[in-house]
């Protein structure tokens, strides 16, 4: 043998030998203990942050936590191929979902509210105007009290969470005109606080100095009034299993509801905690009061 | 107007054309580092990020994002490389060679997104990779072989016939000829190819969020046993590349510093880009010396 | 016995011969291997595609010069509103314009790269080229939003984003790999093309028009091709400055929208399989339809420019 083989055989002996070691020392015990979570990307921050938390109490247990939409969150938990899937809306108000078949964990309650650029000049608007602007049938600012600017509606994608939870609270069910449309909150803010004349809506914790935020009839989009069901337009932010999901995620679920996170992460991203409702909400929106 | 005044206006015209697109370039180029590197720190480029807070960092998707780009392009040269070999050297030029061609440059037209999904259905549910490395890695494998594929060609057949009929003329077989006097004539530009699609795989975003995802679960960096789940090397964890960690705090990002972070982030992976073109052109002159001269 | 020997040992393979199958046989399984890929994704975007016309009974037709966008709604002749002219419409124009914007500048740095001062051209246009086309496509969009659509808007009026702001970031985009490519097909012409050239007493100027570039033109086709393809299917840059909004572009600076950037957006809000996702993936047949067709195009206008 030459010395060029005898060369790439000890390489080669070498990478088997430390890959073996490597295999026989690895971490055992753990293996099976992963759950994934996929879909909504509002919801994302959430999970993760509790999931870091969770991992780090719970050792050797993983959790992976990613985004991909509303959409793909509640098709991938449908076919078993995730064991949570992260939802902005109700299963059964997404088409293509049987929502029988999932159970929901509501995780957190979000509230929305319409934003205008700062130089539009309103800070109020009625409901019927709102809806006026929306589909189109205002063209001016001025038209509703503001500056001579031209209306730019920014809406969010078609089949957002947030856009049908507007749509049906803000709008009363009317559609929105077709317009610009941006798939994540993040753009909206920036489209908005950038674009003369712009309108659109984002959740609560999205809203910062550089967009104004319109109160709706003299309401003021605060999460007092969500709580109350004064200001509608909140939905809430779901967790959806399968029926008899793996002990990790039971797990994991129950810790997403308890006290702990719900007084401390939900806080702190933004959210409300469904335990603060006075209301109750189902997926056919009709409002309850809690006892 | 005669050829010498025309010739002198054609390459002034040039010149011009040249100005302009550096100005383009190294303004664009200006922009991003001038807004970036006031953020870059040590504590910047090691901590992990931070989900809601101010004050994360980009350790974690640096590394993720040079773990991918190393992992994809081990899997991806070897089957360019082969390929375009026998485009270039084996294959007879008919319609079947011309339609393959073809086929492979619409592959490349595809948007991210369609191959990100393909590759999740595909490879993380169907084949249970699960949101890892490796599916990220398979899925710019497809979104990365045209372009390589292409450019390797393009640079074999840059050589010059007199080559290989000399290769041929001294009793080699085709085979040797292609890797030892065509292939090593070849390197610079390849190196070309290779920076190009290696500057995609770093600037990949669409792609990824469905494969290789979007969380950047904490790491271990004192084990290197790849079989371990926290381990840096473990091919089966999710990882979050630069790219998609600036495309996710743009979109859903609601730490205060978000803007900070992103120009940051986008001015690292400037200076990663950088960084590893100039490390190819070493290696890359360093191969076509040894190899072509001894 | 001995000749049975030698005849053995005459008609065995060599080992160059040997090496040579191998050879052949390694990189016909590379070549295999992308074929498989290839057909495996264009099968697979094929069929998702189809599926819109197939089971839910979209019509073709509608499809194509439908103006309107909301398949989640029913039309007034029962139909889902599933048009897709509007985003065809975008998608060529924005990929038309730029690939029409960058090529004479592309073509025009890269032989100032290769044929007038090789030296600058090594040192500084080239590193910043590849150095540009790893930027993210996020980036080169946020950029876009920050500078080009105020821009556009100062100067030209409407919302700033439209078909031009979509079109200029595209031109940046991908004015580096179609640069880098060309420059690449300008080394390859052999040098005793322009040393012919020159001494039949050509200008250079007239060496690079008359003789450089036509034996290029193949190879900086394929560039432009390539560039073409990229801004056909880039979605998050354009996404950001296009306005994307599902109407017929009126001018330049109304809000329009590309294939891609409606693909992407819907992509994660709608359910696998459902008719909303399904004339997603139409859209994607669509783009894979027309990227081939630009591409025939292309390469037709390849063999008539190409040199005999």
């Amino acid at each position: 043998m030459t010395a060029k083989t005898w060369r790439r055989l000890i390489i080669a002996s070498v990478i088997g030998i430390l890959t073996l070691t490597a295999y026989t020392t690895r971490q055992v015990g753990h293996a099976g203990e992963s759950v994934t979570a996929v879909g909504s990307t509002a919801l994302q921050p959430l999970i993760e942050a509790a999931s870091e938390q969770y991992t780090s109490e719970h050792l050797g247990t993983f959790i992976s936590v990613q985004g991909g939409g509303t959409g793909t969150g509640l098709s991938q938990i449908q076919e078993g191929a995730v064991e949570m899937g992260d939802s902005d809306l109700f299963a059964a108000e997404q088409k293509g979902i049987r929502a029988n078949t999932l159970v929901d964990h509501k995780i957190a309650v979000v509230g929305i509210t319409p934003i205008v650029n700062a130089k539009v000049g309103i800070k109020n608007i009625s409901q019927a105007d709102l809806i006026r602007v929306f589909t189109g049938k205002v063209s001016n600012w001025k038209q509703v009290g503001g500056r001579d600017v031209p209306v730019v509606i920014l809406n969010r994608a078609q089949g957002s969470g947030t856009r049908a939870t507007f749509e049906k609270w803000a709008l009363n069910g009317q559609q929105s005109v077709a317009s610009q449309e941006q798939d994540s909150s993040g753009m909206v803010r920036q489209i908005v606080a950038s674009t003369p004349g712009a309108i659109s809506y984002v959740a609560f914790s999205y809203v910062n100095g550089g967009v104004q935020p319109l109160s709706i009839d003299h309401v003021q989009p605060t999460d007092r009034n969500v709580t109350t069901n004064r200001w509608p337009i909140w939905s809430y932010e779901h967790v959806y299993t399968q029926k008899h999901p793996k002990p990790l995620t039971r797990q994991f679920v129950k810790y997403l509801e308890s006290h702990e996170v719900q007084s401390t992460l939900v806080k702190q991203l933004g959210y409300l905690s469904p335990n603060e409702m006075k209301v109750e909400r189902d997926a056919a929106g009709h409002v309850t009061e809690v006892k | 107007m005669n050829a010498k005044t025309s010739n002198k206006i054609a390459v002034a015209t040039l010149y011009l054309i040249a100005l302009i697109v550096v100005l383009i370039l190294l303004s664009l180029l200006g922009y991003i580092l001038y807004n970036g590197v006031p953020v870059i720190s040590w504590h910047f480029l090691t901590a992990p990020a931070k989900a809601f807070t101010a004050g994360g960092g980009i350790g974690i998707q640096l590394f993720n994002s040079f773990y991918l780009l190393i992992l994809s392009m081990l899997i991806c040269f070897p089957i360019a490389l082969g390929a375009a070999i026998y485009l270039n050297e084996y294959a007879k030029q008919n319609w079947v060679t011309a339609l393959i061609r073809n086929a492979i440059e619409i592959l490349s037209s595809l948007p991210s997104v369609v191959v990100g999904l393909f590759g999740f259905l595909l490879f993380v549910v169907y084949f249970g990779l699960g949101f890892s490395i490796l599916s990220g890695a398979i899925a710019l494998t497809f979104f990365n072989l045209p372009l390589l594929t292409r450019t390797i060609e393009d640079s074999l057949s840059a050589i010059p016939d007199a080559q290989r009929e000399g290769g041929l003329a001294l009793g080699l077989s085709r085979w040797e000829t292609v890797t030892k006097i065509i292939v090593p004539a070849a390197v610079p530009s390849i190196i070309t190819g290779v920076i190009l699609s290696a500057g995609r795989v770093f600037g990949e975003a669409a792609a990824l969020i469905y494969t290789a995802g979007q969380s950047a679960p904490a790491l271990n960096f004192a084990d290197w046993n790849p079989f371990n789940i926290s381990s840096p090397l473990n091919p089966m964890r999710p990882a979050e590349t630069l790219a998609v960690h600036i495309w996710k705090i743009n979109s859903e990002g609601i730490m205060p510093d978000a803007k900070a972070i992103s120009s940051g982030s986008s001015a690292v992976l400037v200076i990663a880009i950088l960084l590893f073109n100039f490390a190819a052109r070493f290696i890359g002159r360093r191969l076509y010396k040894r190899l072509t001269s001894s | 016995m001995d000749n049975e020997k030698l005849k053995r040992e005459l008609f065995r393979p060599s080992k160059a011969a040997k090496q040579e199958r191998r050879g052949k046989f390694i990189s016909f399984s590379a070549l295999a291997l992308i074929v498989v890929a290839v057909s495996a994704i264009i099968l697979f975007v094929t069929m998702k595609g189809l599926a819109a016309f197939t089971q839910n009974h979209v019509n073709v037709i509608d499809f194509f010069t439908g103006r309107d966008w909301n398949p989640s709604v029913k039309g007034a002749n029962g139909q889902p509103e599933a048009g897709a002219l509007p985003m065809i419409t975008g998608s060529f124009l924005v990929t038309i314009f730029s690939a029409l914007l960058a090529t004479p500048f592309a073509i025009g740095t890269a032989i100032f790269m290769i044929e007038i001062s090789p030296k600058r051209g090594a040192k500084i246009l080239q590193p910043v080229t590849e150095l540009l086309v790893g930027i993210p496509s996020v980036v080169y969009g946020f950029i876009g939003l920050m500078v080009v659509v105020p821009t556009v808007r100062t100067l030209f009026g409407g919302s700033g984003f439209g078909i031009l702001s979509g079109t200029l970031v595209l031109f940046v985009m991908i004015l580096p790999t179609v640069t880098s490519m060309t420059a690449d097909a300008l080394r390859s012409v052999p040098r005793y093309y322009r040393e012919a050239s020159l001494a039949l007493g050509a200008t250079q100027w007239q060496t690079i028009w008359r003789v450089i570039l036509r034996a290029a033109t193949p190879g900086i086709l394929t560039a432009i091709v390539f560039g073409m393809a990229r801004s056909f299917g880039e979605a998050l840059a354009v996404q950001m400055v296009i306005g994307n909004a599902a109407l017929m572009p009126t001018s330049l600076v109304s809000p329009s929208s590309t294939l891609t950037s409606v693909l992407t957006t819907g992509m994660g809000n709608t359910v696998m399989g459902s008719l909303q996702n399904n004339v997603l993936w139409s859209l994607a047949l669509v783009l894979l339809l027309m990227s081939l067709l630009f591409n025939l195009i292309i390469r037709l206008i390849g063999k008539k420019g190409a040199m005999k």
